[in-house]
């Protein structure tokens, strides 16, 4: 579905991803991990060309991700940020409707399709013409999905979107994620730095360190047969709200 | 509270296409063009009357006010009442914009013709031939510079000639702005004499009357024919080294009239040898110490002197109050709705090239200093006098606060919205339009309320090169030392900012996104 070939990006000061190879499988999700700076944000922003990679080459179905496609290639991603990044003048379902409108989607098709996606990620219809400042963190969050959702992407991209929300909300919010995810079966690509997170949602886990990718499995895989000495210590480092959440039924 | 939920469509008709924000401004804007328009119409008509030129003076607005009123008996004929200092209405003559007005022979040898010392009538009229210009005979009277001092302090200081001030170096001099510049002037009076003061300053000329009247200023430059000689009993030192040449007053205008307004030409000529000195000073004084208009005193001179019978009343307040009005709307709006239409881009071609914004924000902030005096000078070559300087001046001074709060608004757009617009798929324009327009719409519009308040102050000095509005009465205020004329001008001046002020907060609540104005209810 998406593929990295050979990708690097490099920053001032630093190298944010070196010599990266990457296939994303269409239909699975798959979890970016890894402690800060090691590149999996980046990867994620490559993939929708908020940032060009200095080498290397990013393909979206076989297509090379070029200045001149990215304008029609987005519209068949979504993309959710930490913090929703929900345009503040525009109400809950002008925000979700808005690319809809702009590419022409007659009105009878925008309210049906809105309020399929309200039922899917469990927001309320009355809160539909609230603006995102009158709405919580959590409910901000599923219209950024809706958002991201309207015009039935083939790929869905997330930026750490459970980050910015405390412990109950998340929770909450993880569980409608997995059901909408495996509703729609479609092909995520999500970050996190939660261990646990990652197990939860992910097919595939990707585990970056540096800029570059050091193993990349199940849970399972990596646990039993940790690529490096650095596997090993961060799994180790994250194993007690792993372990939590493999208690949970 | 419901944002507005538009649909933009292609298809749509333009207006219904842009989102609510840019369609108040969008509607705010064409409604100033569309004033700014129809009222610059108005202050240019279309047809050529005569036009009559004068200085800003007393004497020279008579004088014009007298040429007018004799030319309109043969067709129609305005006049730019007090349109600057000698150098400025000289040009506007040069240049065509004004068929005549009234001079005096010292000021043509020593300041105009300077540089050809002309030394005789025939002389003067040889060189200004060749501009197309030509002279009248002179009207009867001079109107010679003389220097002058409250006579008890004169027979204190036992001073009677100007060569008596070489004694009294401690004297406060204050002169006519004109005087303290001029060739004929201070500058070589000090030479000519050996004149020891240091403190001279130039002064507005009526105002240095007041400073004598006070006790403030000892000694100014006097024009012979001035009332005020008589009314503060001043003392008009003897020129005992012949210094001051003699000013013989009389029409200068364009050779062209002979053909195209000869019945016109004809009339204003029968001020030849007409006016004695005594009647210049007794019409000066009426006007300023009589605050009669001076339509109404050439009026009288007219049917006394000539017996030509002028149809002349003083304007009304209120009249003259609309009449202002409509010229200083005209000049904010047209020069404030430019300013949006060019401004606003330059800010976002800034917001979206850095290195092209340290061009254009260092340009507009160049103008921004240029002081606005000089600015509506430097402008009077290029687009002659009355509107047209005033309204490309205001139109530089507006340019920086609309494209600084343009480029600051779009610049303080948080980037993970910037980033959520561009990674949607919207391509550059619409972005613009439909995310970044809106979210920058606070700030545009404070930078444009801030250039329109400071638009209606500096518009009154549009009156300093003939564009009229509230500036006008200010002048005249001043000229005439008249407190009620100057707040004629000065109070709507400042209730109109304040209008415009109170107008922007009330268009802030209406442009200004729904969304941005709601606080968080979790």
């Amino acid at each position: 579905m998406i593929e990295l070939s050979h990708v690097t990006k490099r920053y001032v000061e630093s190298t944010a991803l070196d010599d990266c190879d990457l296939v994303i499988a269409p239909g699975e999700t798959t979890v970016l991990i890894g402690p800060s700076g090691c590149g999996k944000s980046t990867i994620l922003r490559l993939m929708i060309g908020l940032q060009l990679p200095d080498e290397g080459l990013i393909r979206f179905s076989g297509q090379p991700l070029e200045l001149s496609a990215l304008p029609a290639l987005r519209q068949r991603m979504g993309y959710v940020l930490q913090d929703g990044g929900l345009f503040p003048h525009l109400s809950a379902r002008d925000n979700v409707t808005l690319m809809a409108r702009y590419v022409g989607w007659d009105a009878q098709n925008v309210s049906r399709r809105v309020e399929e996606l309200a039922e899917l990620t469990h927001f309320p219809i009355d809160g539909l013409d609230r603006f995102p400042l009158e709405l919580s963190g959590g409910q901000q969050q599923r219209v950024s999905l809706m958002r991201a959702l309207m015009l039935d992407p083939e790929v869905l991209l997330l930026d750490e979107p459970l980050g910015a929300l405390d412990p109950m909300i998340r929770f909450e919010l993880q569980n409608d994620l997995r059901e909408i995810f495996s509703r729609l079966s479609k092909t995520v690509v999500m970050v996190t730095h939660d261990l646990g997170e990652a197990a939860f949602f992910g097919d595939t886990i990707v585990l970056l360190r540096g800029g570059k990718i050091v193993q990349r499995g199940t849970l399972q895989q990596m646990l039993n047969s940790p690529a490096d000495e650095f596997v090993a210590r961060f799994i180790q480092a994250q194993r007690a709200p792993f372990e939590a959440m493999e208690r949970r039924p | 509270m419901r944002s507005n939920r538009s649909f933009f469509a292609p298809g749509r008709s333009v207006l219904r296409s842009l989102p609510f924000v840019s369609r108040g401004l969008f509607v705010l804007f064409f409604f100033l063009l569309a004033y700014g328009a129809i009222a610059v119409a108005e202050v240019k008509p279309a047809p050529r009357p005569l036009v009559v030129g004068s200085k800003n003076f007393t004497e020279g607005v008579v004088l014009g006010e007298l040429v007018r009123a004799l030319a309109s008996t043969a067709g129609p004929a305005d006049h730019r009442q007090a349109l600057g200092g000698t150098r400025l209405v000289f040009n506007a003559l040069a240049s065509g914009e004004i068929d005549v007005y009234a001079e005096y022979t010292g000021t043509l040898t020593h300041e105009i013709l300077a540089k050809q010392k002309p030394g005789s009538l025939e002389e003067i009229r040889a060189i200004l031939d060749k501009s197309g210009l030509l002279t009248s005979e002179s009207l009867g009277f001079k109107d010679n510079f003389a220097l002058g001092m409250r006579r008890d302090l004169a027979e204190r200081l036992n001073i009677r000639r100007i060569s008596d001030l070489r004694a009294h170096p401690e004297l406060v001099f204050r002169f006519g702005t004109e005087f303290m510049e001029r060739g004929d002037g201070w500058p070589g009076l000090r030479e000519h004499y050996g004149l020891p003061q240091e403190d001279v300053l130039g002064i507005e000329h009526d105002l240095a009357y007041r400073g004598l009247a006070a006790g403030e200023v000892e000694l100014t430059d006097l024009y012979t024919t001035d009332a005020e000689i008589a009314y503060y009993d001043l003392l008009t030192l003897e020129d005992d080294l012949n210094y001051f040449p003699p000013y013989e007053a009389l029409l200068l205008y364009r050779a062209e009239l002979a053909e195209t307004h000869p019945a016109a030409l004809e009339a204003m000529l029968r001020l030849q040898g007409e006016i004695s000195e005594a009647e210049m000073v007794s019409m000066n004084a009426r006007v300023k110490l009589g605050r009669v208009q001076e339509n109404v005193v050439a009026a009288d001179f007219l049917r006394e002197s000539l017996g030509v019978e002028i149809h002349a009343r003083e304007t009304r307040r209120v009249d003259r109050f609309f009449r202002y009005t409509g010229q200083h709307l005209a000049l904010v709006a047209s020069s404030l709705s430019f300013a949006i239409l060019i401004a606003v881009p330059l800010g976002v071609a800034a917001a979206r090239r850095p290195r092209l914004a340290q061009v254009i924000l260092g340009v507009v902030g160049v103008a921004q200093t240029i002081p606005a005096l000089a600015l509506l000078v430097f402008m009077i070559p290029l687009f002659g006098i009355g509107a047209g300087p005033a309204v490309v001046a205001l139109f530089l001074y507006s340019l920086l606060p609309i494209v600084r709060n343009t480029h600051t608004g779009l610049m303080g757009i948080p980037l993970p919205l910037r980033e959520s617009a561009e990674a949607l798929g919207l391509p550059s324009g619409a972005r613009l339009r439909l995310i970044e327009g809106p979210l920058a719409a606070p700030s545009i519009l404070a930078g444009i309320k801030t250039a329109a308040v400071i638009n209606v102050g500096a518009a009154t000095l549009g009156a300093l090169v003939g564009a009229g509005g509230y500036g006008q009465p200010i002048l005249t205020g001043i000229r005439l030392d008249d407190m009620g004329l100057i707040l004629e001008g000065a109070v709507p001046a400042a209730l109109l900012a304040l209008c415009v002020q109170w107008l922007f907060e009330w268009a802030e609540r209406a442009v200004i996104p729904a969304g941005l104005r709601t606080r968080s209810r979790v």
